[in-house]
């Protein structure tokens, strides 16, 4: 063993001596430090989107209201005295959309933690290949760029919604969003799929290939497991939403008609004949809804290892868990119509995405029990991360169970595009993912930054947190049930609206509420960095291999020897052993069955 | 001088925090011992009370907003598929109320009682039991096969082809606003084409057609007869509208280059929902708020909004559906000017439109 370490630090110094500044910080190829990378960045974008969300909170929740801060914020273009101008309202509300789907659920949390914990957990040097790891970050990087900086140029950013459905987003003359700033949207997001197929390529043939001796494929962790079928949903859907924007891109600048046909718009009837939005919004959906999986999946891989650690029991179920993973990875592909009940399509179609969708339910409610079963007869230990991480189950549970509504084609005529579908996918997916990723931020901040974060603004901020995010999504249900559309610059074009304006107001006050909580997480995490207590090797008890690298990050992350893997990563509290947990690396006792083989020898 | 004063404030409240932070460090390097993130039984317990409160207060918060907000959500359906809708909406929410409600509870409670303490410091190892698998992924299969089966039952009795005799009309959307045609005694809506559309034809009908010459324009508000199924054949001239009528539980999107379609009988007039309790109870509630602000009050109406973001003044994209009981409305249709009629009444338009087409062909 202490042969081991020496070999350790010395293969360390090696590679300290050998880095510069700009290879070790900016353009490194070292999996940790690009994990570390997309992380801030991912931070960086969140607190954007976060502010661009409080900002329409606050105009839809008091349309009548002027606020010094949105001119602070805004200037005179965009909030003259205070007042939000339309064009700023639908484009913050575009960007946001945008940034949390794709930039820090899809890019932040996939890059983050598939990258320090593929090969940290199947007991890997690095990725397959660096280089295009680090491009990947490059990539997305310069991509995050152009979207926050679409949002200052003179015409605004584009303001279709995330979803930008053309002809609004083809065009320029639909709305000001539409040029200049869709033409960087549209730039912007070409180069994110290129870093999340060179990521997601990378992320499969690492786990693949690069797995140690003894980590067969049912001794993988479930955040192995999740990430890898993410990384197959990205790779299999990305390319179809790049394809849809390229077509579009050809409306837009060749003068092609595949979206396009019979528009009259700004006093003159178009050239464009033959095309049809519908295609646009098939090939969109066909990325869009398994993008959603792409963000829940890894969300639940995380709160897997969580929840087993920090409940010091096995996962329930690690079988049905790897086998709804790739059930929910299965159907999310047939589902993608569900999005489109009533853009006309064939009522027989209909029906067909009505029943794929609503068995989605099924794996779901599997993996939500599971995890609760998990928690049974458990001994707790409430760190940040298990807060955030049982706070991330119950909002796939509340968030989840509406979804059944919504799959329903027949409810869904009348609750399409309310704020019912706000309330909804905001919970599931966006509140879901958030919480798993912030505790994915507590439980691994040891192993990225070597220090730990503090444990009371932890709780602070979860506590305060989960008590927002359902302050502001959970009323929102009722003004979907009342018939309010979502994308609505004001409600008060419509008296009929006016009494239900308190619930716009409320939810606004626990979007401020939520969004001072934040600033808790930010000082923690940047005061943690440089000055929290140091991290020691293992401090959860974990049995995943990437607690068994020495304290200090050494590039090939162990030293001269891989670890060998003798057992699953779940072997918590099992009878007979010495300690709670017994690591992967750890052989069986004479007699003792691997329970990762099913327990059934 | 403020901005000034608000900087220096902003300034020493960072050196107070600085310093706030340096005592803190010290004073935990003082007391020295375990290490500050180890999580303590105090921390466990008080974590774990506090899933209960957050449980008890979460189920209250929920309950409350159902019981003040119910009435305020939309009135009975105007119409008679919605009338199935409600119903399927009903019992969907029943069951998934009650998972909602036990998952939730149960998830807060297991959390609460095994938190890690010196009694409780040995956990379970229990790996799987096929048997607890096996129950909850076939009963939630069981009842979401009933609710696939009726929701597709629904879905299709909604979306067949109107049968019988219907009255077919069109809403025609632009941004921002919303335009009804009437297909008028013949019951066919009359050609049009965006490229015949001027100032004067701002849905670009083609005048030549003879179906087209008995239909009826409307803008702002249009009526529609009780207990008639009324066949809406949608279209938008630039980007894509969505049609949403959420009293009659209806919603369609109007798409440029093609025609979709929706159809509904409307069960509840106007006037009779304006004499509903629940309806005069919230219009009198939103009448006072509109008087606080100075506006005049209003009445309940039926509306068709926009509900597919289609531009900057998406927000207001608005028409009122007034439900006339049938001899009502045929006295109304009868008041309203055809398309031949207006034509004949403004011989300008119609040679401006033959000049056009003359050009065109």
């Amino acid at each position: 063993m202490s042969h081991d370490h020496t070999h350790s630090e010395q293969h360390h110094d090696a590679h300290h001596h050998e880095e510069s500044f700009i290879s070790k910080y900016v353009f490194s190829m070292d999996h940790k430090m690009i994990a570390r990378q997309f992380l801030v960045t991912a931070i960086f974008m969140a607190f954007a989107a976060m502010v661009m969300s409080t900002l329409f909170r606050l105009q839809i929740a008091w349309p009548d209201e002027k606020f010094a801060v949105m001119n602070w914020l805004l200037g005179d273009k965009w909030a003259l005295g205070g007042k939000m101008s339309p064009e700023i309202y639908l484009g913050l509300v575009t960007i946001h959309g945008t940034i949390l789907v794709f930039f820090v659920l899809t890019g932040g949390l996939s890059g983050t933690f598939a990258n320090l914990l593929i090969p940290y957990q199947v007991g890997s040097r690095d990725m397959a290949s660096p280089l295009l790891n680090m491009l990947s970050y490059w990539f997305f990087l310069i991509g995050a760029i152009i979207m926050l900086g679409s949002v200052f140029i003179p015409t605004g950013p584009a303001a279709p919604g995330w979803t930008i459905y053309p002809p609004l987003s083809a065009l320029p003359e639909a709305m000001p969003g539409s040029g200049m700033g869709m033409t960087l949207w549209l730039i912007s997001m070409t180069l994110f799929i290129v870093s999340a197929l060179l990521a997601g390529l990378n992320y499969i043939i690492t786990v693949l290939n690069l797995r140690t001796v003894g980590m067969t494929m049912m001794r993988l962790p479930l955040t192995i497991w999740a990430l890898l079928v993410t990384a197959i949903l990205g790779v299999l859907s990305f390319p179809v939403l790049l394809s849809a924007c390229l077509l579009l891109v050809f409306d837009r600048v060749l003068g092609t008609s595949f979206y396009l046909s019979d528009i009259y718009i700004n006093g003159t009837p178009l050239e464009h004949a033959g095309g049809s939005p519908i295609l646009f919004q098939h090939l969109f959906w066909f990325l869009g809804h398994p993008e959603v999986y792409i963000i829940i999946l890894p969300a639940l891989g995380l709160m897997s290892e969580i929840i087993s650690v920090n409940s010091r029991k096995p996962i329930f179920g690690y079988r049905a868990m790897v086998g709804s993973i790739l059930v929910i990875a299965l159907l999310s592909f047939v589902v993608w119509g569900h999005h489109m009940f009533v853009t006309g399509m064939n009522p027989f179609l209909g029906s067909v995405f009505v029943f794929t969708t609503v068995l989605i339910a099924i794996p779901s409610a599997v993996k939500a029990f599971n995890y609760i079963t998990t928690l049974w007869k458990g001994t707790i230990r409430f760190t940040p991360a298990m807060l955030f991480a049982i706070g991330a189950v119950s909002t796939f549970i509340t968030g989840g169970v509406t979804g059944i509504i919504l799959a329903d084609a027949a409810l869904d005529i009348n609750l399409h595009d309310t704020y019912f579908v706000v309330a909804h996918f905001h919970i599931v997916m966006g509140l879901s993912a958030i919480l798993a990723m912030c505790g994915g931020v507590y439980h691994w901040f040891p192993k990225m930054y070597l220090r730990m974060m503090n444990k009371k603004l932890g709780y602070a901020h979860f506590w305060l947190t989960f008590i927002a995010a359902y302050g502001v999504f959970f009323p929102q249900h009722f003004l979907g049930l009342a018939g309010v559309p979502r994308r609505y610059y004001t409600n008060s074009a419509f008296p009929l609206f006016e009494n239900l304006v308190n619930i716009e107001e409320l939810s606004t006050w626990f979007a401020i509420l939520g969004a001072a909580a934040q600033f808790i997480f930010f000082f923690n995490f940047f005061y943690s960095i440089f000055r929290g207590e140091k991290a020691t090797k293992n401090p959860w008890g974990s049995n995943t291999l990437e607690w068994t690298t020495p304290v200090e990050h050494i590039h090939g992350n162990w030293g001269e020897k891989l670890p060998v893997v003798h057992r699953w990563a779940y072997d918590y509290s099992k009878p007979g052993a010495a300690e709670d947990f017994i690591p992967q690396t750890v052989p069986l006792a004479p007699g003792e069955q691997d329970e990762g083989r099913g327990g059934h020898p | 001088m403020v901005t000034l004063l608000g900087w220096l404030v902003f300034i020493l409240s960072i050196i107070a925090i600085v310093r706030l932070i340096k005592i803190y460090e010290l004073a935990s390097e003082m007391r020295g011992g375990k290490p500050q993130w180890e999580v303590t039984e105090s921390d466990n317990r008080f974590n774990a009370r506090m899933m209960i409160v957050f449980g008890v207060a979460f189920f209250a918060f929920c309950f409350w907003l159902f019981f003040a907000y119910k009435d305020k959500l939309l009135p009975i359906s105007a119409s008679e598929h919605g009338t199935h809708i409600d119903w399927l909406f009903n019992f969907n929410m029943a069951i998934i109320g009650v998972v909602f409600v036990a998952a939730n509870a149960v998830l807060f409670f297991f959390a609460y009682k095994y938190f890690g303490s010196k009694k409780n410091n040995k956990a379970t190892f229990f790996t799987e039991s096929h048997k607890l698998e096996l129950i909850w992924t076939v009963i939630p299969g069981v009842v979401l096969v009933v609710i696939i089966f009726l929701g597709i039952k629904t879905w299709n009795n909604i979306t067949a082809p109107a049968q019988g005799e219907s009255m077919v009309m069109e809403l025609y959307a632009k941004q921002f606003d919303w335009t009804a045609r009437y297909a008028g005694k013949d019951n066919k809506l009359g050609r049009r084409n965006f490229r015949l559309i001027t100032d004067t034809n701002p849905m670009g009908l083609d005048l030549t057609d003879p179906d087209g010459k008995d239909d009826i324009v409307v803008h702002n508000e249009f009526h529609i007869p009780k207990g008639k199924q009324i066949d809406f054949k949608l279209g938008s001239r630039d980007v894509i509208h969505s049609a949403y009528m959420p009293h009659f539980r209806a919603q369609m999107n109007c798409v440029p280059g093609m025609t979709t379609m929706f159809h509904f009988v409307p069960t509840v007039s106007t006037d009779e929902m304006r004499k509903r309790p629940e309806v005069i109870k919230n219009m009198t509630e939103v009448n006072e708020l509109l008087a606080k602000k100075g506006e005049p009050p209003v009445e309940f109406n039926y509306l068709l909004l926009c509900n597919k973001i289609c531009g900057l003044s998406h927000y207001n994209m608005q028409m009122n559906i007034i439900v006339d009981e049938p001899a009502q409305f045929n006295e109304w249709i009868s008041k309203q000017k055809t398309v031949g009629e207006t034509i004949s009444a403004s011989t300008e338009n119609k040679t401006d439109n033959d000049k056009m087409l003359a050009e065109k062909k």
